[in-house]
């Protein structure tokens, strides 16, 4: 059976689901960012596998580029975040998003 | 080349699980290196090699850095790397929600469509960097904008992370 798009965007979905449940079921935050890594890695790949084969003779760029903003926004996602992290630990010690309550109504 | 993608699938997927399972938060960190690299050498299967290369340089080269920087650095208060209370009911939507996307891929009868000639392509197996370019500073189909705003974007990121962790 020859490899398709919907062989890579099965990948996508099962990589993203890894990362949402990481996402939802983990308590450390720095595991947290990197979960949310994982999923727009998935969502990545699924811009990409639509790039390859959308048109079966050529190789769509713009999917491509779309991938490289959302590389851009993940690099600032995890700048902002792991700084987020070291304030965090530095003022209460935690770093369990459990014990982060404060703003909790 | 089908044994290939089941290969890189079969260790990509194997290795997120390794993230969200492994005990030693450190491990998780290393399994998501291998992680970011099975889903670049997929990327060059994708035709897609400057997309594989700035992969190994964003995300292996500075996000997992910078993520096992904050490991190191919050070592004091971390044990391990445990679920919360909501291991169970997380791991039923997550199911679900894969079940669904799943159904829905496999049942979705997707087009093959026939490139208009205004948006940039090249053909299967040339490299994609110049025509990347190309396409992207193009003048009238281009993303110049979108790019200045995510240059701002990395600016703010930037200074609002110093601006974070500044000793007061």
């Amino acid at each position: 059976m020859a490899v398709g798009l919907e062989h890579y965007l099965i990948l996508s979905a099962v990589l993203f689901c890894i990362g949402l449940y990481g996402a939802l079921a983990k308590r450390n935050a720095v595991v947290i960012l990197m979960c949310i890594e994982i999923m727009l890695n998935a969502v990545n790949l699924s811009l990409v596998a639509f790039s390859r084969y959308l048109a079966p003779d050529v190789v769509l760029l713009t999917g491509q580029i779309f991938a490289i903003f959302v590389m851009v926004v993940a690099a600032a996602e995890v700048a902002v975040g792991l700084a987020i992290i070291i304030v965090l630990y530095r003022s209460r010690e935690v770093i369990d998003v459990e014990q982060a309550d404060t703003m909790k109504g | 080349m089908a044994w290939l993608f089941w290969l890189l699938a079969v260790v990509s997927v194997g290795a997120a699980v390794a993230v969200v399972l492994n005990r030693d938060i450190f491990r998780a960190a290393l399994f998501l290196v291998l992680c970011f690299f099975t889903i670049a050498i997929i990327y060059v299967t994708l035709n897609a090699d400057f997309l594989a290369a700035v992969q190994v340089l964003i995300y292996i080269g500075a996000i997992s850095v910078l993520l096992i920087f904050a490991i190191l650095l919050t070592r004091g208060v971390q044990r391990g790397n445990p679920f919360n209370r909501l291991k169970f009911p997380a791991l039923l939507i997550t199911g679900l929600m894969l079940v669904v996307l799943i159904l829905v891929l496999t049942w979705t009868d997707w087009p093959s469509i026939v490139a208009p000639a205004h948006i940039g392509q090249v053909a299967v197996g040339e490299p994609t960097t110049a025509a990347i370019g190309a396409t992207l500073f193009d003048k009238v189909q281009g993303f110049i904008l979108p790019f200045e705003i995510a240059a701002m974007l990395l600016l703010a990121a930037i200074i609002g992370a110093i601006v974070l962790v500044r000793e007061k």
